[in-house]
Parts: C-alpha cells; sequence; structure tokens
C-alpha cells in the first residue's frame, strides 16, 4: 500500500496483553469527550451533563440497581453476540430475537399455556424462560440458514426481520392482547413475574425499591456457559478455527454449514432470552417499547468487550449505566452518539494492535 | 384504490431509495461497501431539515446534506482503505454514529416545519395521457432529478472514461493499479460520491418528500433497503430505479389496501381489522429480503455478479519470483 | 535466423549487474541481460530462479539494490510502472491483468490519458483493430473478454503493451496457458513483431518452444546467471534440461529397492472441472503403495492442484479414489481424515494454519476430538499443551513457546508445524503440495528427511512438487501431469531428468528419444557445458559471499505495507555461516544428499 507520505506500518511482533483492554478504555474515554465537545457545539453544558449521568448511575443504590436492570439484556445480547462475532457471523437481528423471545414469552400468559392459577411459580418462569429461548433461536435460524446454504448478507437480512418483529408485536399488543384499548397486554400475574429484590423488602428494608431480578442469574450463568464453550469445549474451538480462517476449518474437516446454523440459533436463544427477562422481570407485560435498543447496544458491548464473556459483562454496567442517564437527559440521543463514536473508535484502534507505526526515510524503502 | 396516487406515490418514495442506491452503487463498483447508508441518510435529513429550517433556504439545506453524508462517509474510507478494517463492521459503526450524531444534533427540530422544495409540472411531458399525471404533474423537483440521475449515472459508468476506471478498479483492482490508475484514490473519491448521496437521500424525505424531522423514524430503515436494492438490482441503474419504484408502490399499495371495504369482491380484511395495517407495514422489509433471496440465486445464474473486488482492501504487489 | 551485428548496434535493453534482494532471499545476484532490436531472447530457469523478479526490474515494479538499466544505451532509474511504460517496456504476465467484463477495448484504454472523458468506443475500436493487423493479430475489439479464448485474451495482453508504443515486449511464460495451436500462433506473431524491430523476452519452462521461437538464450538458476547470450543453435533439448536444472544422469539412487507393499491408494478415472468450469483433470489413473513416495512432476497448472482437491475430499470428482478398500471421492474431508489420510497443503498460510491462534490450536486442529485432548464436551487445553510441546521439540519448531501465534512463525517452521500435526498422527497416506516451496535450506532438508523416514515407516507418500531435484532425490516413481492427464510413470533411476523435463512439457512418455546409455555421448557434451557454467558459478560464488554479509543485517523482519503475506515467503535471513553452505557447488550439494555420506569431492563419474 503506497500511502503518500513516508510511514512504514511494521507487523507488529506482539502487543502487550494489556494492550486490547487498554485501547477499549481509552476509545470510551475519548468518545466522551468527543460527545462533549459535539454537545458543547449544541449550546448544553457537557460537564453538567456527564456529573448528571454519574450521579443517576451511581449516586444511590437505587440508582446502581437500575444500572444493574438496564444491563441485564445488554449482557445477555452481548454474550450471544460474542459468540456469534467470533465465528464472524455478523447478527444484527438481537433486536428482532429479542422481541420474539418476548412475544412467546408472553404468550405463556396471554393464551394461556398454562394454567396460570394452579402453576408453581417456578415451573411458569421456566416456561417462559425456554420460550423465550426458543423463540430467538427459531427466529435466528432464518438468518443463519440463508447464511449458511445461500450466503445472503446476513447483515441486512436480520437488520429486516428486527422491523418485522416489533410490527409482530405490535399487532397483537394493539389487537387481541390489547389492554382495554391500550397499546399494551394486561399486567402479568405475580406468578410469571421474575423475582426481584424488592420482594424481599419485608424482611430487609434495604432492598425496598430495588428492581433487580432474577434475570441477573440467567446473565450470570450464561456468562458462565459462554465462558465454558469458547475457552473450555470442543466446540468452542471448532468455531474460534471457523471464525479465524474458514478454509483451514474446511480442510480440518469441520462443518462449517452446521456450525453456522448452530451459533446463530444459540445467539438468537440468548436474545431471546433477554425478551422474556424484560418482559417478565421488569415491565410484567408486554408493550410496544420494551427495548431501548438494546439489540444494537448489545452489538456494541460485544465489541468494545472484544468478545470476552466477563468483559462484557462489566461493560455492559457501563453501558447500562449510560441508557439509565440518559433517560432524563437532552439531549436523548446522546447516548446512541457516544456508543457510536466508541465503536467507531474501537475498530480504528485496531489497526495499532495490528501494527506499528514506523517513519523510515524513503531511500530505505526498498531494503 | 385511487391507482394514479399510487403510482405518484410510488415514485416519490421510491426516489429516496433510487438516490441512495446509486449513491451506493457507485461506491460498490469501486470495491467498497459501505452499510452506514442509513447512518448518513439520517445525517443528511437531520441536517438538511435544520440548515433549511435555520436559514429558510431549502437549497442550502441539500447542500447541508450532502456535505454531512460526504462527511461522513469519508470517515469509513479512511478506517476500511487506509486501515484496512473490515468494511462490514466499519459501515455499522458509521451506522451508529450517523444515527447518534442525527439524533443528538436534530435536537429540538422534532415536529417543525420547514421549507420544502418546490414541486413541478413538466409542461409537454405532463399531458401525456396516464403517463403524464402519474410522473410529471405536481411532483416536487428530487423525483424529476432522479428521473434524470438514472440515465446520467448510467452513461457515467458505462460511456466514459473515469466510468471505466471505476469498473475497472472494483474488478480487477491489480489490472488498474499496473496500468497506473490510483486504486486508493479512486475508492476514497466514490465512497465519498456514495455518501453525499446517501446525505441528498435523507434530506429527500426530511425537506421533500416526507417533510418534516422525526428522529430515527425519519428514516426507519430505508438505507437499508437501498443497500438491499444495489444487490438486488445488480449494480445497475436502471434495475436500482426500476426496484426504488417498484418498492414504493407495494408500500403505498400496502398501506391504501385498508381503505376499500371491498376487494376484489370480496370482505376487505385490513378494513374492518385495523390491526393488520402492521402486517401491510411489513411488506417492505419482508420484500427485501425475498429479493435478497431471489437476487442470490438467480446472480449465480447468470455472469453478473457483484463487483469482483467487492469487500476486500486493496494491497500492491504479490512477490513472485 | 540472423541477427543484427551485435558489435555495432546499441542494445535495446542492457542489464549490468542487478541486485535484488528482499527479506531472507536473494532474489537477483548480480544479474546481467542484454537485448537487441529485433531479437527475441529466451529467458530460461527453475521457478524461484528469479527470472520473473528480474523482468519485474525492468518494468519497474521492484527497484534493485545495486546494478544499472540502460534502454537504447540511455541510463534509466525506473520509480513506477509508468517509468517503464514510458520508455517503451510492457509486460504480459502469465496471470492476465484483464477486466474479464468489459471489452477489448476497454481494457487497453485504462490508464490512458486518450480518452479524456466521453469512451467513443468506435473511434477507439478501428484504432485498435488497426493496430492488430499491422501484426497480423486476429481480435475483435468489441468482444468481451470472457468471451475470448485463453489465446485471444493473450493476444489482448500483447495490444495493450503494443499500443502503448512498447519496443520492449516481456512475455512471462506466455505457451504455459496456451494450447498446441495458440501456441504456434502466438510465436508466429512473436516472429513478426521481432522482424519489425521490437525486441521481446521470453520467459519459459518450455524448452522445445524455447528452441522453436528464441534466437538467444539466457539461463538463471537460484538468482544468478548460468549461462548467458547463447546461440541457440548449439543446444540441443537435453542440454538445454540440464542447463535448466544443473544435472546429470547420476542419479540412479536405489529408490525402487524398497519392495513397494500393498495398494493404499487407487485413482480410477477421475476426472474433474477447475474453479472456471473448465476440464482440470482428465480421466486420471493412479495407484499407491505402501512404503512408496509417488512423485507428481509437471509446471504449476497442469491439474495438480485439483488432483490433490479431489483427493483430500476439497473438489467434486467423477471416477473412483479408492483408500485401503473405501471410496474417498467426493466424501467430505472428515472422512478422508479419518480414514488416516493426512494433507499437507500447498497453501501453508491461507489453508493449512489459523494465523491467529496459537502453536497448541494449530496442532490439535484434526484431532482435537481423540483423547487425550478430547474429554466428553471439553478440550483439554493442559493436555493439548503437553502434546504440542512435545512434537514442538520432537520437529525442532523455533518458536518462543506453544502460545504464540502461527503467524509468526516463518515458512520453515509453520511447514514444520504442519508435518508434525499431520504427520504424528501416524497417518495411512499422506499428500504433500509444495512442501518445501519457499523454505531456506536448512528447512528443506529437515522436510524432506522427514518425509524420508515416513517413508520408512511404511506410509504411503504422494508428493506433487515443482522441484525436479526434490522428486527426483526423494521419489520412488514418479508420475507427469501435462494438461489434467499422466503423461507417463516412471521409475526414477531408469529415467534421467532430461527425458522428464521433456515430459512436463508435453512429449508424452511413449515420444521420448531413447535413453542414453549411462554416460554416454550426449552427456558428455551435457557435462562440458555444465563445466563451463560451473566455472561462472564459483566466481559470483565469491562476489555474493562479500555482499551477503553486509546485506543481512538490514531490516531485519521488517515488512513492506505492499507484502502480501499469504504468498509463501521465505523469511530466515541466512547467517554468513550458514551462507556459505549455499554457495558449495550446487552440484556438489545435492549429490552429497542423494549418495549420502560415501560422496567424496571429485567422486563424480
Amino acid at each position: 500500500m503506497k500511502i503518500p507520505y513516508p510511514v512504514f506500518l511494521k507487523r507488529a511482533e506482539d502487543y502487550p496483553k494489556w494492550l486490547p483492554a487498554a485501547t477499549s478504555v481509552a476509545a470510551v474515554l475519548l468518545a466522551f469527550i468527543i460527545s462533549g465537545i459535539i454537545l458543547k457545539a449544541t449550546g448544553a453544558n457537557p460537564i453538567k451533563v456527564y456529573s448528571y449521568f454519574i450521579k443517576a448511575s451511581f449516586g444511590s443504590w437505587g440508582a446502581f440497581s437500575d444500572v444493574i436492570v438496564k444491563a441485564i439484556p445488554l449482557m445477555l445480547i452481548g454474550l450471544g453476540c460474542s459468540l456469534a462475532f467470533r465465528m464472524r457471523l455478523w447478527n444484527i437481528g438481537a433486536e428482532g430475537q429479542f422481541f420474539v423471545g418476548a412475544f412467546l414469552a408472553t404468550a405463556v400468559v396471554m393464551v394461556p399455556l398454562v394454567d396460570l392459577d394452579t402453576t408453581p411459580r417456578w415451573a411458569v418462569l421456566s416456561l417462559m424462560a425456554a420460550l423465550g429461548m426458543l423463540g430467538g433461536a427459531i427466529y435466528a435460524f432464518i438468518a443463519g440458514y440463508l447464511k449458511a446454504k445461500l450466503n445472503i448478507n446476513e447483515i441486512i437480512i436480520t437488520l429486516m426481520l428486527n422491523y418485522i418483529a416489533v410490527l409482530w408485536n405490535n399487532y397483537w399488543i394493539f389487537g387481541k392482547w390489547s389492554e382495554s384499548g391500550f397499546q399494551m397486554t394486561k399486567v402479568f400475574p405475580k406468578n410469571a413475574w421474575l423475582p426481584r429484590l424488592a420482594d424481599l423488602a419485608g424482611k430487609f428494608p434495604f432492598f425496598s425499591g430495588m428492581t433487580v431480578h432474577a434475570g441477573i442469574f440467567f446473565a450470570l450463568a450464561a456468562a458462565i456457559i459462554v465462558y465454558l464453550i469458547i475457552y473450555r469445549s470442543k466446540w468452542g474451538y471448532k468455531i474460534t478455527l471457523i471464525g479465524d480462517n474458514p478454509r483451514a476449518a474446511r480442510y480440518a474437516g469441520i462443518n462449517i454449514t452446521a456450525n453456522t446454523i448452530l451459533v446463530f440459533m444459540i445467539s438468537g436463544a440468548l436474545a431471546g432470552l433477554a425478551g422474556m427477562t424484560e418482559v417478565s422481570g421488569v415491565v410484567h407485560r408486554l408493550q410496544e417499547r420494551i427495548s431501548t435498543s438494546y439489540g444494537f447496544s448489545g452489538v456494541i458491548v460485544a465489541w468494545l468487550a472484544k468478545l470476552n464473556p466477563f468483559a462484557v459483562i462489566v461493560v455492559s454496567i457501563l453501558f447500562g449505566a449510560l441508557l439509565v442517564a440518559s433517560r432524563e437527559i437532552q439531549p436523548s440521543g446522546l447516548s446512541f452518539l457516544i456508543q457510536g463514536i466508541t465503536l467507531f473508535l474501537v475498530i480504528s484502534s485496531d489497526v495499532l494492535l495490528k501494527y506499528e507505526i514506523k517513519w523510515v526515510r524513503p531511500a530505505q524503502e526498498t531494503a | 384504490m385511487n391507482w394514479i396516487e399510487i403510482f405518484r406515490s410510488g415514485l416519490s418514495t421510491g426516489t429516496v431509495l433510487l438516490i441512495a442506491a446509486i449513491g451506493e452503487i457507485l461506491t460498490e463498483r469501486s470495491g467498497v461497501q459501505n452499510l452506514g447508508v442509513e447512518g448518513m441518510m439520517l445525517v443528511g435529513a437531520m441536517a438538511g431539515f435544520k440548515v433549511a429550517f435555520q436559514t429558510g433556504n431549502v437549497w442550502l439545506g441539500l447542500l447541508a446534506a450532502i456535505v454531512a453524508g460526504g462527511l461522513l462517509s469519508l470517515a469509513h474510507a479512511l478506517v476500511t482503505i487506509h486501515f484496512q478494517a473490515d468494511q462490514t463492521v466499519s459501515g455499522l459503526s458509521l451506522t451508529f454514529l450517523g444515527t447518534g450524531l442525527a439524533l443528538v444534533l436534530g435536537e429540538g427540530l422534532t415536529g417543525q416545519t420547514g421549507p420544502i422544495v418546490p414541486r413541478a409540472t413538466i409542461p409537454l411531458l405532463s399531458k401525456i395521457p396516464y403517463l403524464g399525471p402519474i410522473a410529471f404533474t405536481n411532483h416536487n423537483l428530487l423525483v424529476y432529478f432522479g428521473y434524470l440521475l438514472v440515465p446520467i449515472t448510467w452513461y457515467f459508468i458505462h460511456k466514459t472514461k473515469p466510468g471505466l476506471h471505476l469498473r475497472a478498479v472494483g474488478e480487477n483492482p491489480a489490472a488498474a493499479d499496473t496500468l497506473g490508475v490510483n486504486i486508493y484514490r479512486t475508492r476514497y473519491l466514490y465512497t465519498f460520491i456514495g455518501g453525499c448521496f446517501a446525505g441528498l437521500a435523507g434530506a429527500a424525505i426530511s425537506v421533500a418528500i416526507a417533510p418534516g424531522w422525526y428522529s430515527n423514524l425519519t428514516v426507519n430503515g430505508q438505507g437499508w433497503i437501498a443497500v438491499a436494492l444495489v444487490i438486488f438490482a445488480h449494480w445497475d441503474p436502471w434495475r436500482a430505479a426500476l426496484g426504488g419504484y417498484l418498492f414504493g408502490v407495494l408500500r403505498r399499495f400496502s398501506l391504501d389496501l385498508q381503505g376499500p371495504r371491498m376487494l376484489f369482491g370480496i370482505a376487505n380484511p385490513f378494513f374492518f381489522n385495523t390491526n393488520l395495517v402492521f402486517f401491510l407495514q411489513m411488506a417492505p422489509y419482508i420484500l427485501t429480503i425475498i429479493a435478497l433471496i431471489w437476487g442470490s440465486s438467480s446472480a449465480r445464474k447468470k455472469r453478473i455478479g457483484a463487483p469482483a473486488a467487492l469487500g476486500n482492501p486493496y494491497q500492491r504487489g504479490e512477490r513472485g519470483l | 535466423m540472423t541477427i543484427p551485428e551485435e558489435k555495432n548496434t546499441i542494445p535495446a535493453v542492457e542489464m549490468q549487474d542487478i541486485v535484488l534482494r528482499f527479506p531472507g532471499v536473494l532474489a537477483n545476484d548480480h544479474v546481467n541481460f542484454t537485448m537487441y532490436p529485433g531479437e527475441i531472447h529466451a529467458l530460461l530457469g527453475e521457478n524461484g530462479a528469479g527470472k520473473s523478479t528480474l523482468m519485474n526490474v525492468l518494468t519497474g515494479l521492484y527497484k534493485p539494490q545495486s546494478g544499472e538499466v540502460r534502454i537504447h544505451g540511455k541510463l534509466v532509474n525506473f520509480n513506477s510502472p509508468k517509468d517503464a511504460i514510458a520508455n517503451g517496456i510492457g509486460m504480459v504476465h502469465q496471470h492476465f491483468m484483464l477486466v474479464e467484463n468489459q471489452t477489448v477495448t476497454e481494457n487497453i484504454l485504462i490508464g490512458l490519458d486518450n480518452p479524456r472523458f466521453a469512451l467513443n468506443l468506435k473511434r477507439y475500436d478501428k484504432q485498435v483493430s488497426d493496430l492488430a493487423e499491422q501484426f497480423g493479430i486476429h481480435i475483435d475489439p468489441t468482444a468481451k473478454i470472457w468471451q475470448l479464448s485463453v489465446g485471444e485474451q493473450q493476444r489482448v495482453e500483447i495490444l495493450k503493451i503494443l499500443y502503448r508504443g512498447a519496443n520492449i515486449l516481456i512475455m512471462d511464460e506466455p505457451t504455459a496457458v496456451l494450447a498446441p495451436q495458440e501456441a504456434d500462433e502466438l510465436i508466429a506473431t512473436l516472429k513478426g513483431m521481432a522482424a519489425q524491430g521490437k525486441s521481446i523476452a521470453f520467459i519459459s519452462h518450455k524448452l522445445n518452444e524455447v528452441k522453436q521461437v528464441a534466437d538467444k538464450l539466457t539461463v538463471l538458476r537460484r538468482g544468478r546467471v548460468t549461462a548467458e547470450r547463447m546461440d541457440l543453435q548449439n543446444f540441443t533439448r537435453e542440454s538445454l534440461a540440464s542447463l535448466m536444472v544443473g544435472r546429470e544422469v547420476i542419479f540412479n539412487l536405489h529408490k525402487c529397492d524398497q519392495a513397494a507393499g500393498p495398494e493404499v491408494l487407487r485413482l480410477e478415472d477421475v476426472s474433474a472441472l477447475n474453479n472456471k468450469n473448465l476440464p482440470a483433470l482428465r480421466n486420471v489413473d493412479l495407484e499407491l503403495h505402501e512404503g512408496e513416495i509417488l512423485g507428481i512432476a509437471g509446471v504449476a497448472g497442469n491439474g495438480q492442484s485439483e488432483l490433490v482437491e479431489t483427493i483430500t475430499g476439497l473438489r467434486p470428482c467423477s471416477g473412483r479414489i479408492w483408500l485401503e478398500g473405501r471410496d474417498i471421492a467426493n466424501r467430505p474431508p472428515s472422512f478422508s481424515i479419518s480414514q488416516g489420510l493426512a494433507h499437507i497443503p500447498e497453501d501453508r498460510i491461507g489453508v493449512g494454519s489459523a494465523p491467529n491462534l496459537s502453536l497448541t490450536s494449530n496442532i490439535i486442529m484434526k484431532r482435537f476430538d481423540q483423547k487425550p485432548v478430547s474429554q466428553k464436551w471439553q478440550l483439554n487445553y493442559m493436555a493439548a499443551d503437553k502434546l504440542a510441546g512435545g512434537l514442538k521439540t520432537e520437529y525442532d519448531i523455533q518458536a518462543p513457546s506453544v502460545q504464540t501465534q502461527a503467524r509468526k512463525l516463518s515458512g520453515g517452521n509453520l511447514q514444520k508445524l504442519i508435518l508434525a500435526r499431520e504427520l504424528s498422527s501416524t497417518p495411512r497416506m499422506v499428500v504433500a503440495m509444495q512442501p518445501t516451496r519457499g523454505l531456506d535450506v536448512g528447512a528443506i532438508e529437515s522436510v524432506q528427511q522427514l518425509l524420508l523416514n515416513q517413508r520408512a515407516q511404511g506410509t504411503a507418500i504422494l508428493l506433487v512438487s515443482e522441484d525436479l531435484d526434490e522428486l527426483l532425490s526423494l521419489s520412488d516413481r514418479i508420475a507427469v501431469m501435462y494438461e489434467g492427464q499422466i503423461v507417463g510413470t516412471v521409475c526414477t533411476g531408469e529415467f534421467d531428468i532430461n527425458q522428464i523435463g521433456l515430459m512436463m512439457t508435453g512429449t508424452s512418455l511413449g515420444d521420448l528419444p531413447a535413453k542414453t546409455s549411462g554416460v554416454g555421448t550426449s552427456n558428455e557434451r551435457a557435462v562440458s557445458d555444465f563445466d563451463g557454467v560451473l566455472e561462472q558459478l564459483h566466481h559470483q560464488d565469491q562476489a555474493a559471499q562479500a555482499d551477503q554479509t553486509h546485506q543481512a543485517e538490514r531490516f531485519p523482519g521488517s515488512v513492506m505495507l505492499d507484502e502480501d503475506q499469504t504468498q509463501a515467503a521465505p523469511e530466515e535471513i541466512p547467517s554468513p555461516l550458514e551462507g556459505s553452505e549455499l554457495n558449495v557447488s550446487e552440484k556438489e550439494r545435492v549429490l552429497r544428499k542423494v549418495l549420502g555420506q560415501n560422496y567424496k569431492q571429485g567422486d563424480e563419474e
């Protein structure tokens, strides 16, 4: 590549282990700074906005619990995406899979699929979780199949499916499942609520008002499972190999088609589970706005976490804070902006991991 | 069901898709895939509306939109051409970036009314029976611009020297390189141009076709449809126009389905159950998926395919001995 | 063929003392090359000899570290291909640089200043066809490239450079992709152009054609000129072959002694298409026995890759492929792997390894499902590391640790890694494709020794290589492939290299001239030429040695941005000490290898 100035990008022999994490952190900080500058340009006061951020997210235990609540779907989706991305499958359809999962989980209550009065709570919730995962998996299967068999760009397919899923949900919310004409279902019976810390407020008054729900266990369990899959299992090895060099994987006898579909389905299942936790643990009903773009933020989380499951947990909390804080500040698109800049910077900084920049005089060019 | 109205509306909405698609066709023909079209359209829509609103001059708004889209695409160009990052991820990040920028900078504009691109009727052509009232009467100027853009782009790509180079760079950059064509400059240029078009397409929505700024609902996925349209159109401007207009017609048709009580002699389900409208709204997205599936299998059969070098960063020099 | 009296004319091209070094390899070692107007000059040498590199210097793609280039007597300094083009130099590459879905005229017009904007194709079509007529080339300027035959496409490439005013044409292996009739047409065209005063450099492998078309000959071997501006009349095909490979008939090493065991692999009537849907394999029959190395000889592109791919399950085919009684044709790779087939791929970076994964991960690529690495659903990375560590030591893979990423290994070590992986699973059969390509001397010997060891253990080995030396020294039998067919299978001791070389260029087994008995007449001639050439070699040795020590230190390990890392590039820089081994007479080195320890200097017959 001939760059017009005499710069060599020398293939880096080795980069220090902390460099990937450092670039992610730097990207976030830089994104905040740049967004701050843009804020200033629109007349807002960045210092005020950012200090409000910190207060709104970490100022009190209650606030922090809100952050965790927002983080849970991000964790699940981020984990699913990290699995898919490892195989270079760009599942941008987490948003749609989330909605479908929420839908099927809601169906348990609305149809109803079981007798809600007599079935014990744990059974109802298990069924909802299972159906949530199933919904996400099936929805993701569509894209996975098309990609594996016809090599169709999965990004566009999953994105289109996102819009379709939202509209599908709307049909039910506005129609058959509508609660007295409002655009939402009735509130779920307590049997279908994921338990929350606030439920324990009787015994531990400290917990009153804390909306952190049992979904956190799903998320943590998923993190451990994803970790085991990727770093410990044979299947994870296959996934990593396919992602690194599909030609080598094929040469080694690995079935790329089957793995593509499977990974897509698992990624979708996690997103679907996130949908279930949102309707069961947070809003306790199916309504139009159940996602503050978790699907897209989840993608960014996975990338920022460099596909590491435990980093996903940490980054999710950070982004959860971002989402909580931006609920009430102007301008409303700020969190999107920060997220967008972050992702862009992370991608750009990847170049630093691959190359070191060296200035060399032209005379030495053909050495 | 007013067919005239449906076709007219199809031409309008189709123009937006068409402009964005043509921009992306130029970019992809040079070998760069830019998935950030949605973000660029949003930025263009916001910039166009904002500048038009604040200055009262809709043309300045359009100019701002073009510049905004172009600048954003330069970021994509830098990262993918120079840093050789993965084009897919970079395009995605630009979507987020563009969306974020548009939302933040567009704060406070929701619901405002701004100047609109004027409408016009073409004197002689509007007298043509059927076609006249549909295509040449009382459309805003951007629609007519779209009519002209298609043959001009086609001519440019196939009948001019720069077009020759554009095609060569996208098909066989090594060949063009050995003959002295600057691959990097070509790709930067057309990525920028594609971004400009995307910005213009966005502004076409906010100051012409569906005036107003409604945050991300303003574009609502049309950028992605445009990207799919490029594939479906086999990178040809005429096909892209056809596809775009077809899309517009189908979209309007599906919305209009709600109107009449009777449809083809039977009771119209969409009339009686208003909630079915959501399925109608799904139409563009489902159509896109179908178009992609159909497009990929037919591309296999013919020799028409993507520009051969699409998506591959160019590195000069194999060291053969 | 009369050539203008050299003393009185200024040469069209005069390259003197060209030195071009890439990291780790000296591609051109004080090379001289001179051409006069109206001359067709053949440049001969094996793969890797440095001919293409030298021509790339002439076309401005590479800048030599030292040496001078004069065009029509004027000293020039090319900084880019554009400079070369401006000086009337044009190259027709082996791999055409054509845009397939554009027309002939469009391809020719790319990069030119005229036309400025509008593409008035009709006018340029006429110009192109006029130009073509002038040189007796028949082509339809409005045809699209993909519609043209290979020969016609090549003519487009020629027209491209003629249109730009080229007086000096370089043809890189032009007949490699042509059918015999098309090759004849090309030769006629070239002669016509030479008659009009053009100078043509003709890089080739194909000795028949070289004799047919060229006036003068220069031979390169491993970066050095071994014969310069020789008159072609004085050479027979056999002597040409020996100049190219530098060998004589001394290699009747006993390889056929080891009784071949039972049959392991059999191909029956296997045919396959290549990626362009053209036939690549035609009715191939082959057998391979236990404890035997079957070498596949042939110029690249005659179906060897496709042969390997059909056997390893990476390409569909018709016919049957029996591996110890099981038909593995058209079965996925996992099947043949499970049946004990090991595959050392041609592309060690693009196919044979996962660049960003560790050594360990690469080693277990085909056995992560077996103990001790596999434990139910888990992968026991500790066991894997241990396994990798053991293999690392056993195969002497130089790397900081088993955690090192594969892409950081040098070519030789990466190849050893692949060998470790494939051979340690005690396969029944090994398919090795170009296993030593791009490696330095030490690595080559290691790899070859490993293959011989496998053979001794009874493994059947299919060895595909472009290096005739290697095939001769390792194989028991050699099958020669030409245009998708096996033109002959011979037992190494019974034939000499010249005859194998002839088969590689298309002569079938039945048509070969009779083998001369032992050290006979024609070989004497070959020997005398060879000794003369040897003299020159030794001279160049001294010069090169001094140069090497100086060059070795600069920028070790740095890589230019424009390097395509997927090519097998030698990366180790030989230390001065090692280098001295390089300078030992080629002949000696190979004889030593072949005859073993018994060889002493002066033992040659």
